[in-house]
């Protein structure tokens, strides 16, 4: 195998992160204290960047497998990395101003770190290099939800994180261990070939199955695997809790979707209903304990978990409407997710407090701010003209389309739930009032920037969804 | 290309509330008068689409189409016709009036035109779409700005609860329907949501039995149909008095409508199999309805349980499936809005200068506001189908349609007229005849001009209707014909 | 003037909304403005309307001045309006009624604008009743009459007086009054309102002439039920909505409130038209649209009349309030009207029914006069002694002898005295009942009499006796315009007394045609 230009054009994206984060570490060493706070504007401007210098590196409409088999060259590994490397542009922009986090170019470095490590996860196409990518992305999560380490409630997130993480982790490798065992092979497209030559009982699949969607189930945060959720996000700093929920979230999407179209096309029945079992739980869980929470960030974990929810309608579904509205849904959720993380950021470092009181009388505070806190619930609650609405009708459209009709009302019923207490959140945004409240939030410039962008997103989203569906269209596509 | 006067028509309300939005919130005047010019504007735009129509061709008119989502088959596709036609002029008269007797919002006027406007921009939308997608997309863009509207400038006792039980109510509904209309467009295989297409899809009959309680109900819950009218008369006494007009003038013909829309036209054999079950439902709507309005003292209660009546009326028009039947729930339709708009532009008033609304502890208005007084007797001569107002014109026909298709629901339904009469004649003799009393005799004082034109404009209208009802049956007629030609008969 | 001429229906029934027209733009401080221009815009319908008799040709049947055009056209229902013999008669009578109302009217004081507006309304609504000749165009016109006169009576009625209802709780008695009169209406008018819209639903139109020929004939059965069966019931329903109107013992007890609460000009226009309505919607609808059901039912349709005229000169008799004595009286006047309507329908085409269809139409006329008359006089003395209790009068024709004259010319009108309008009214209707109706007409003879009883208590409670002396001083002698309000009755009176022919045979022509 000889190194060529042409092999490198399929990991360009990943070249130039890593060599964005090579720029901040440098950057960090020599440049002053004090203008640490630009590495920001440097991470985020440079994730845009690397957005733009990527387009040479659209992959054809064939998937073509590179580096040996290790890594898939495809739409759907292609969008997802763009979407990791917006939300990390995005999260930047937010940390900025985040007290003891903004002025850190360490933490800029993990951030991209871990962006780098779930661009490796969508592209994965080795059960090793899924391994590898899955903890190149995890640690340093682990890392930066511990990252404030005077504040107990941080250093408790990290360290549940960790050990969470680390538990289902191995899990999940020991089910990776035993397809190997059973195949012979850890090439995920090779497996299914070989599982289906082995004739193997159903049980060792389904066992095998199991374990490794304990994993996945871990990222994605699905029930019975979201416990970790709630503390973690409520106990993180904002921006992280709003990138775990968003782009690590969607990395976890990005595996499930590809390992298990590849490899168990066969048993689909099998672990259809085991998803669709894990889909109805997961939202109807998720939007129960919603309406109970008095945090705001407590309040987005458990909706984000519903969230997973109903992207994983799409995936039962199972048709390539089904993955593609998976797709779509993820893209949109996370910016309206960022949206939404990103203003409990700046109004949590104004005033101090992640509690719904300290959300009364916000319109009066800044209308502008709740009015972009309006746009994102309202999209997260499904609301046209906004994303939100357009992703859940596509997940439902492709339940209806496989017939799972009852999925389909399941998650209209859930989506009633969820409304209940966004709707509730904005009323004490517009309606309620507080002391001081006529005293305004200030805006930083890059949060003011990263607002007015992912707001813009949401409407786009929302009104002329054709190419972006398209997109997700195409990307579904390279899964069959 | 013709020009797109639709469109125009429903993104005028948009954006005119975007650009209110970027006056600084300070300028409360400048915000006041920009919306009534976007108020005048929809107005005359509606108008002027009303009356070039043109009766003698028929059918759709005004007609855009653009790609959406060609994936799915989704198009941005607007027409008018017939049925639709007077409640797009009905929209434009009622956010012109809501606007003009909003002058006093002081609290953020700047967020509640802007909202106000978004609601008004997917009301037109619902009822021009001509994609079922695009109804769906709008139908929910008119429901969620409601939630705030009322929750923050709605009346402080019950705003909250309210508006929280009247969003979920619609959008239960909404999501329930929008899963028949997605089983709509899978069945027929026909990859398009277009109503023109999907009307010609011939489903089967089974499969439209088994969808049209979902579709219809689901829509039909916001036009108060029993027993989902529940969430309205708490909707409407909480509303901000411009947001009541809206309410009950315009949205609560958003769910009638889309009713008929989806339902009827697209389920053609599951309505006929259902309906005649459901006109019992209206039955109650309507008499049940007048039962309880009359019993209420409180004003506000009073209109809005008489609006559930009414609606029931409409509703008991779709029912009978033929065609005085559908004409007459048509204009009603058109004839209900204006008339429950001004009985809440009334109550509003009353209520600003009294600030209770409680039936025995007002009177002698009369001696103070002249002119809401004889506006709301001239609302009340319409809500008991005096002859002479539009009510007439527009129930007279649906009791003839129910008389062709069940006489006995017709007799049993009549009894709401007098029921209707007897508490429109209480409130008229208590609250603005009568002495008036001790508390309010010093500081209560006339309406502004504003409110005098709305109230003029919309009383104008019920009598125009009623003395001359060509001005607006023929065109009505030509949408039922085109409805009637999907249930199968002309 | 060929305009006027062609149009005079349209002109007649719409210049009295061009008047309140006028009125409303004028300044509502000018009171006396108000007054004199409204008095003299309605001579204008009354004009119209005497061109109208003048051009009439009497000799011709069916209807004349037809006009046409379209109103509904989506439920075959036209602005078609036409005039025969009775409906002239009506028109003539309402138009004439209607200035001299306006002219009792001088003395209200209060919103006199808002007053002068509802009357010209009120004067559009009945005419309209009597000019249709389109079933639903017909039933907007009869609704439409009630709002005015609801608050002619609600706001303008007396003041005095309270009311217990339910509860205990004590309202107005002028609130009590309208209210009723407003919910009996509307509630007879109900099965009218259903009725009429099952024959519209069933024949397809609402064209009268077209009606009357496809609803009898109709003889399929309907809703499952046999047609004589659905007939019947449309019958009661239009019947049931006219007899209150008329109103027929036993649907009556909302006339003495109503007459009693309003203000003088108020009872006179509803003595002297608005219960015509009633009967006139029996001649015009009842008749013709349900032959055999009339025939049917008019056994007791006719004791209900009788029932009236008994009652209706008992309770008469009873009475203290010498305005409840008088609108009891029209109970009793008005069962004649419906006597002979009863035996008309019971046989129908004979000659005796023709006569006595003549001598109800007639009687209709007559009564409008003698009660507007009564209602006005009554009017007159309340508004100098602030009383219309008979036991604080007497002896008051030494002081007021012009307006002694009067009453008791008006009285005697009233009661049927030979010689004045109402005796050959009541006779014909006598003369054409007695061959149908024996038994009845013979119980009628008994009403009459009573009739006399109440009307002479009347005048001598009021003039003769000894003089209530509290009144020497205190009241004055009818003033000039009250005598010019009550001259043209008492003409007319006179006129139909002593020569009836030139009313009567308008008025013939038309009742032959009924069948």
């Amino acid at each position: 195998m000889s190194l060529n230009l042409s092999m490198f054009i399929p990991i360009l994206p990943e070249l130039l992160l890593l060599l964005l984060g090579l720029v901040v570490l440098f950057l960090e060493l020599f440049l002053p204290k004090q203008a640490h706070r630009n590495l920001g504007w440097v991470t985020a401007i440079g994730s845009g960047l690397i957005i733009l210098l990527s387009i040479p590196a659209m992959p054809g409409a064939q998937a073509e497998f590179v580096w040996g088999g290790m890594l898939r060259y495809d739409w759907l590994s292609f969008t997802f990395k763009m979407l990791f490397l917006f939300a990390a542009g995005i999260t930047a922009l937010f940390s900025m101003n985040e007290p003891h986090l903004g002025r850190r170019g360490d933490f800029y470095l993990l951030m991209l770190a871990s962006t780098l490590g779930m661009m490796f996860m969508a592209s994965a196409a080795d059960l090793v290099m899924l391994y590898l990518a899955i903890e190149t992305t995890s640690i340093p999560l682990y890392i930066l939800a511990g990252f404030l380490v005077h504040d107990v409630r941080s250093t408790e997130s990290g360290f549940k994180y960790l050990l969470f993480g680390a538990m289902t982790s191995a899990i999940m490798l020991y089910g990776f261990s035993l397809l190997f065992g059973f195949s012979g092979t850890t090439d995920i497209y090779q497996l299914a070939v070989s599982l289906r030559q082995g004739a193997l009982p159903l049980l060792s699949i389904v066992g095998s199955i199991v374990l490794i969607l304990i994993g996945f189930g871990f990222k994605v945060s699905a029930v019975p695997l979201h416990f970790w959720a709630p503390d973690v996000y409520h106990g993180a700093p904002t921006p992280v809790a709003g990138f775990l929920s968003t782009a690590s979230k969607a990395a976890g999407f990005s595996v499930l979707l590809r390992v298990f179209l590849a490899v168990f096309p066969e048993v689909t029945l099998v672990w259809g209903s085991i998803l669709a079992a894990i889909s109805v739980a997961t939202m109807t869980l998720g939007n129960l304990v919603a309406l109970a929470q008095q945090n705001i960030k407590r309040l987005l974990a458990y909706s984000s978990i519903a969230h997973a929810g109903y992207a994983l309608i799409g995936l039962v579904s199972l048709s390539s409407l089904g993955i593609a509205s998976v797709v779509f849904y993820l893209i949109i959720y996370l910016v309206t997710n960022l949206a939404a993380f990103g203003i409990v950021s700046i109004v949590g470092s104004q005033l101090g407090s992640d509690e719904m009181k300290a959300y009364y009388g916000l319109s009066r505070r800044s209308p502008g701010v709740a009015l972009a806190l309006m746009v994102a619930l309202l999209s997260l609650a499904g609301m046209p003209p906004l994303g939100g609405f357009i992703a859940k009708f596509m997940v439902f459209a492709a339940a209806v389309r496989s017939d799972l009709i009852w999925l389909a009302f399941a998650g209209v019923l859930n989506s009633i739930v969820g409304l209940y207490y966004y709707l509730t959140v904005l009323k004490y945004v517009y309606l309620y009032r507080a002391e001081g409240d006529e005293s305004p939030v200030s805006i930083s410039r890059p949060s003011r920037l990263a607002i007015v962008v992912l707001t813009f997103c949401i409407i786009l989203l929302g009104t002329l969804f054709a190419p972006w569906f398209g997109w997700a269209q195409t990307a579904a596509a390279a899964m069959f | 290309m013709q020009f797109p006067i639709l469109s125009l028509i429903v993104f005028t309300p948009l954006v005119a509330g975007l650009l209110i939005l970027l006056i600084p919130a300070e300028r409360k005047n400048e915000v006041r008068v920009a919306a009534i010019a976007a108020g005048a504007i929809a107005l005359i735009l509606s108008t002027w689409v009303y009356f070039s129509y043109d009766i003698a061709a028929g059918g759709y008119q005004f007609v855009e189409k653009y790609t959406w989502l060609p994936a799915l088959g989704i198009s941005y596709h607007v027409g008018l016709d017939g049925m639709n036609a007077p409640l797009v002029l009905l929209t434009g008269v009622v956010m012109f009036t809501g606007v003009l007797i909003s002058w006093g919002i002081d609290d953020r006027p700047r967020e509640f035109f802007a909202f106000l406007f978004i609601l008004a921009t997917g009301v037109f939308g619902v009822f021009v779409a001509l994609d079922l997608f695009m109804l769906f997309f709008f139908y929910e863009i008119a429901v969620f700005p409601m939630y705030l509207l009322i929750s923050i400038w709605g009346w402080q006792v019950t705003r909250e609860y309210a508006a929280m039980k009247l969003t979920l109510y619609l959008f239960v509904g909404s999501v329930i329907a929008l899963v028949g209309a997605l089983a709509m467009y899978f069945t027929s295989g026909l990859n398009t949501f277009d109503m023109l297409a999907l009307e010609q899809a011939g489903f089967s009959a089974a499969f439209q039995r088994f969808w049209f309680p979902f579709v219809f109900f689901g829509f039909a819950v916001l036009g108060g149909i029993f027993p989902f009218h529940n969430w309205s008369p708490d909707g409407h006494v909480a509303a901000p008095t411009a947001v009541s007009m809206f309410h009950a003038g315009v949205l609560m013909k958003l769910g009638a409508f889309a009713a008929l829309r989806v339902g009827i036209m697209l389920l053609p054999e599951g309505a006929k199999v259902h309906l005649p079950w459901i006109i019992l439902l209206t039955l109650v709507n309507v008499v049940y309805g007048a039962f309880i309005a009359s019993v209420q003292n409180d004003f506000k209660y009073v209109i809005g349980f008489s609006s559930v009546s009414h609606m029931g009326l409409v509703a008991m028009g779709f029912a009978t499936l033929n065609r005085e039947g559908l004409l007459g729930a048509g204009v009603q339709m058109f004839s209900h809005g204006v008339m429950t708009a001004l009985f809440f532009a009334v109550v509003g008033m009353v209520y600003d200068q009294a600030h209770t609304r409680e039936i025995p502890r007002l009177g002698g208005f009369r001696k103070v506001m002249p002119i809401v007084a004889v506006a709301f007797i001239i609302g009340g001569l319409v809500s008991m189908g005096m002859p002479g107002f539009s009510g007439f014109i527009a129930e007279f026909p649906i009791f003839m349609g129910v008389w062709r298709a069940y006489p006995w629901v017709a007799i049993v339904a009549a009894i709401s007229i007098v029921i209707t009469a007897s508490y429109i004649i209480r409130i008229v003799g208590k609250v603005f005849f009568g002495e008036m009393p001790e508390e309010f005799a010093h500081h209560v004082h006339d309406v502004s001009v504003l409110d005098k034109v709305a109230l003029v404009v919309l009383s104008a209208i019920l009598i125009v209707v009623g003395v001359y009802p060509q001005i607006m049956v023929p065109l009505v007629e030509t949408g039922v014909n085109n409805v009637l030609r999907l249930l199968g008969g002309v | 003037m060929d305009f006027i001429l062609e149009h005079l229906l349209t002109l007649i029934l719409f210049t009295p909304v061009l008047a309140a027209a006028v009125v409303f733009i004028l300044p509502r401080e000018e009171e006396n403005l108000i007054r004199w221009v409204s008095f003299l815009l309605s001579f204008i319908p009354f004009a119209l309307s005497i061109a109208l008799w003048l051009q009439f040709d009497a000799s011709k049947s069916g209807f004349q001045f037809e006009e046409k055009a379209i109103w509904y056209a989506a439920i075959n229902s036209s602005y078609h309006v036409g005039v025969d013999g009775v409906s002239l008669t009506m028109v003539l009578l309402t138009t004439l009624l209607t200035p001299l109302s306006i002219l009792a009217s001088f003395t209200i004081r209060d919103r006199v604008k808002s007053y002068m507006i509802l009357f010209f309304l009120l004067e559009m609504g009945m005419l309209g009743v009597f000019l249709s000749l389109d079933l639903l165009l017909f039933f907007v016109f009869w609704e439409f009459g009630l709002v005015p006169m609801y608050f002619l009576i609600n706001q303008w009625g007396s003041e005095k007086g309270e009311r217990e209802i339910w509860g205990g709780r004590k309202i107005p008695a002028r609130q009590y009054a309208s209210f009723k009169f407003m919910v009996y209406t509307m509630a007879g008018s109900l099965g009218l309102l259903l009725a009429i819209q099952m024959l519209g639903v069933v024949s397809g139109t609402f064209d009268m002439p077209t009606l009357f020929e496809r609803w009898t004939s109709l003889d399929q059965s309907l809703f499952g039920l046999p047609i004589s069966t659905v007939k019947s019931i449309a019958f009661w329903a239009f019947a049931i909505a006219f007899a209150l109107k008329v109103p027929v013992w036993p649907f009556h007890t909302w006339l003495p409130d109503a007459h009693t609460e309003a203000p003088t000009a108020g009872s006179m226009i509803l003595a002297g038209v608005l219960l015509k309505l009633g009967a006139y919607g029996f001649l015009r609808l009842v008749l013709p649209l349900y032959p055999v059901e009339a025939h049917l039912y008019a056994g007791a349709l006719g004791f209900l009349a009788v029932m009236a005229i008994i009652f209706g000169a008992l309770a008469s008799y009873g009475q203290d309030d010498f305005k409840r004595l008088v609108a009891y009286s029209s109970v009793n006047h008005m069962g004649f009207v419906v006597l002979g309507i009863a035996a008309a329908g019971f046989a129908a085409g004979t000659e005796n029914a023709i006569i006595a269809l003549n001598g109800a139409v007639l009687q209709m006329f007559n009564h409008g006069l003698s009660a507007a008359g009564m209602f006005f006089l009554v009017g007159v003395i309340y508004e100098r002694a602030h009383t219309r209790n008979l036991n604080d009068f007497g002896g008051l024709f030494p002081l007021i002898p012009v307006y002694g004259g009067v009453l008791i010319f008006t009285s005697m009108a009233s009661l049927g005295l030979p010689g004045l309008g109402g005796f050959v009214s009541e006779f014909l209707v006598v003369r054409g009942v007695w061959p149908i109706f024996t038994l009845y007409t013979a119980l009628a003879m008994i009403g009459l009499f009573f009739t006399g009883a109440y009307v002479l208590k009347a005048i001598k409670q009021v003039l003769h006796g000894p003089l209530n002396e509290r009144w020497t001083g205190h009241i004055s002698e009818i003033n000039a315009r009250e005598l010019f309000v009550i001259a043209p009755l008492m003409v007319l009176m006179l006129w139909i007394g002593v020569w009836p022919a030139w009313i009567l045979e308008v008025i013939n022509r038309a009742v032959s045609m009924l069948f």
